[in-house]
This record gives structure tokens, sequence and C-alpha cells, in this order.
């Protein structure tokens, strides 16, 4: 039997996937805007911060009280918990896609635009599709899903690492270049950051849909 | 204590004003003061023996049929009436404010009589209005399905859940506004208690309900407005959720989370 307040549950997880949309698009926006000197694309990386912060807000609210008022058990208090701490998660997500932003905002002010996107864009394009696949597995209720995404942060941090010598080695040639460097150095490391907070959702839907 | 936000522009059905009350030279509540809002399930909680079923059956004078009880002063108002002015009829008063108990009572008769036996006292024969009025009421009771063919079985062989489902249509047939509710689930499983509670939350469309119960949880489900009692004293009166994530009052908050006692 389904109870007359089990829509506000369906309503929390909704909107969890509403904010995982929000998320997804952020990152894309802050990293496209990287990748293609697209000051437009910042931009539109910085509007959606708020609204992602709104949703954290309400979702943390709406559980709490569902928790309090509806006594729940068993995959609805799982969803719950996840909602908290998954929202929690995109809400950095959205923090890390604002920081690419602004950095990327600085480089573009300063040099018109980012000479060197090599060695972000192969690691972005693994980091964001692990945020995609853990939002999907979260709407289909793919536990497999899920799975896959946890070992491929290993390949986002290795490339982090590699990014961070290479760009720490050139340092002594064209010093000129040095503080793009450095930006990109922090991009590369919030790219990290994006892949981390996957694999936490990808784990928080394991959880939810297994118990364990 | 400050009035609930919500709806708190609307007129409220029930006004209770320095209310006391005893039962001889006991007194069992002291000086209540709180309004009754139409449309809204409304839920007394509070500890065994702190007065909020006694509160409750003041509404429709239920106490009246207890020689020692008295009313001490204040005045609880229904409507703009004061129920217990002299000039008040105590039978239209009960038709106008149903009752649910905490163990179910239907007649030893059938399910059919059951629900039409208010209106036959009332004087209504004709068996189409009475027909239309007992599906009615099962329908508003959500128990239309379950019963509509075996209407004329005795209600007795029914389930304690579609017995109490069965009192609260009864309730229904004398089309009363407010409907009272002391303990309906105390003695109904988990899945006949999510049923009455299912139920009230539709009947509120309809209805005003005044609900106690012991379990809070069920309080949290079901009622948008929450008080809490403690020794005859209303001790905070909220909206629910007020009460129940943030109670301003710390005998609240001790005895929503268990602390008391």
């Amino acid at each position: 039997m389904n109870r007359y307040f089990h829509n506000e549950l369906e309503d929390i997880r909704s909107k969890l996937i509403l904010m995982g949309e929000k998320a997804n698009q952020v990152g894309l926006m802050a990293v496209e805007g990287f990748l293609q000197s697209d000051l437009e694309k910042t931009e539109v990386a910085f509007s959606l911060d708020d609204t992602i912060d709104a949703l954290e807000v309400e979702i943390d609210r709406d559980a709490v009280r569902y928790i309090t008022l509806r006594a729940p058990v068993s995959s609805d208090v799982r969803l719950l918990f996840v909602a908290i701490k998954a929202s929690h998660d995109l809400e950095r997500v959205a923090d890390e896609a604002h920081s690419i932003a602004k950095k990327t905002r600085k480089i573009l002010t300063r040099n018109g635009r980012v000479d060197d996107t090599a060695l972000i864009e192969p690691m972005s394009n693994i980091a964001l599709d692990m945020m995609r696949e853990a939002i999907t597995s979260l709407v289909e209720e793919d536990v497999e899903k899920a799975r896959a995404i946890i070992s491929r942060d290993k390949e986002v941090d290795r490339m982090n690492l590699e990014n961070f010598e290479s760009l720490s080695a050139s340092m002594s040639k064209e010093a000129e270049l040095n503080s793009c460097r450095v930006e990109t150095i922090l991009i590369s490391k919030s790219i990290e950051r994006i892949g981390d907070h996957a694999k936490n959702l990808a784990g928080e839907v394991i959880y939810l849909l297994t118990g364990e | 204590m400050s009035e609930p936000e919500k709806n708190a522009s609307l007129k409220p059905v029930i006004e209770i004003r320095d209310f006391d009350f005893a039962y001889g030279t006991s007194q069992a509540l002291y000086q209540i003061n709180m309004d009754i809002h139409e449309k809204e399930v409304t839920a007394f909680i509070g500890p065994s023996g702190c007065g909020k079923s006694t509160f409750l059956r003041c509404f429709n004078r239920m106490n009246d049929l207890i020689d020692i009880a008295r009313i001490i002063g204040g005045s609880i108002q229904i409507d703009g009436t004061d129920i217990y002015d002299d000039e008040v009829d105590v039978i239209e008063l009960r038709k106008h404010v149903g009752m649910v108990f905490q163990k179910s009572n239907p007649f030893p008769k059938s399910i059919y009589e059951n629900i039409a036996y208010g209106l036959r006292i009332q004087g209504v024969k004709n068996k189409k209005v009475l027909d239309e009025v007992v599906e009615d009421c099962l329908r508003s009771a959500a128990l239309w399905d379950e019963v509509k063919d075996r209407l004329n079985d005795s209600a007795l062989g029914m389930s304690g859940g579609q017995q109490q489902r069965l009192c609260i249509a009864r309730a229904l047939a004398v089309k009363p506004k407010i409907l009272l509710m002391d303990e309906p689930c105390s003695a109904l499983d988990p899945i006949a208690t999510a049923k009455v509670e299912e139920l009230i939350h539709e009947l509120k469309k309809e209805y005003t309900i005044v609900i106690v119960t012991h379990n809070m949880q069920q309080a949290g489900r079901v009622s948008d407005r929450t008080a809490f009692f403690y020794l005859g004293k209303l001790i905070e009166y909220d909206l629910t959720e007020n009460i129940f994530m943030n109670p301003s009052d710390p005998q609240t908050e001790a005895y929503i989370s268990g602390r008391f006692g």
C-alpha cells in the first residue's frame, strides 16, 4: 500500500536527480569554458551555482522533515541519508566547477585564450563521464553501472599527478607562462576532485540499492 | 505561546479559553487556551493521565455522563456557540461533533444497520435515502469495496480494523462537522493502522479532526498541528513539524525524544 506521504519521498528523489543534472551541467560548462576559451560558458557555470546551493538546502530540509515526521525504515531511510550525502557531493562538484570557471576567467582576462588544453581534456572527459554515469545509475537504479564508476577514479588521480609533474617541470622555461600553469594545475586538481565526488556518488547509489 | 502560523487567518472552529475542569475536587485541566482550525487534523499527545482524553471529551460533553465531572471555569465555543450554555441541546451537539473510541464498538447489528441507525432514530425511513447514506459513508470510510456484498452480515464478524472504520463511517452518517478520535488505532495492527491513517488524511478534506494518540509517529504522520499536555496543562501547541523538529519548550523536547520521567 502506498501511503499519502510517499509522494514526499518521490519529490526528494526528483530533487536529487534534478540537482545531479544541474551539477553535470555546471561541470560541463566550466570545463568547456576552459577547453574552448569560452567566457560565456564560464558565466553559465557561475550562474548555476546558486541554484545548486538552494537545491542542497531544500533536500536537506525535506529529508530531515521526512525522517522526523514519517518514521521511515529500510530503503526509504537509505534514500533519505543518501539524498543528504549525495546532495553534499553534488554541491561540492558545483564548487569545484565554480573554481574552474574562476581560474579560466583569470587566464582569459590575462591571455585572451587558453593555449594548452591537451593535459586537461582527457582527464575531464573521464571525470565528467563518471558524473554522468553516477547520476544515470541513480535514475536507472543500476548497481552494476555504479560499481563500474568506482575503479575509474584511479585513472583520473593518475592523470592529475602526471599533469602536476609535467606542469611543474616546465616552470623553468618560459617563466611568463607560469601563472597560467599554476591555474592549470589547480584546474586539474578540481577535476580530480570532481572524479572523487562522482566516485562517492556511485558508492552512495550502491548503498541505496543494496544496503551495503 | 504563539499561535501556529498555518492558516492563522482562518477562523477557528473550536475556541477554548481559560478552560478549567475537575473530577470532584481533583483538577484535571488548567487554564487551557487554544484554537482548533477547520479541516485540519489536530493531535493531542502527552503521557497517561495528562488530561488529553478528558479534554477531547469536553468537545462533545461526553464528560457530562460522569457525575463528578465539572467545569470550573472558562469556555469552549464551537462555531461561536458556547457548548456549555444551558440552552445547548447535547444530542444535537453530539451529532455535530462525532466521536470514535479507542476500542471499536459497533452495534450488534448488520453492517448496514450500524450506519443507518443514526438516521433511523432521527426518523428517516426512506429506503433510497438510507441506501445512499450507507454507501456514501462506507465509501468515505474506504470500506465500501470490502463490504458491499455483505451489508446484511453482522458487524461483529468484521476484523478489528474494519470495525474501527465502520465506527468512523457510522459517525459520518449524521453529517458531523468535527470528528473526535480517542486513540483510534491503539488496538489495531500496523496495516489496519495505516488504513485508518489514510482515511484520516482523506477525511480532513471535509471534516475537522481532533485525535488523541500515544503514538508519536502517528501524530507526526497524520496531524497538521500538535498539542502537548502534561499534568493537565497545555505545554505547547504548534504546527506538527515545529513540535517534532524544533519544539520551544524543553518539556516537549524531553517527551517526544523519550527522555521523560
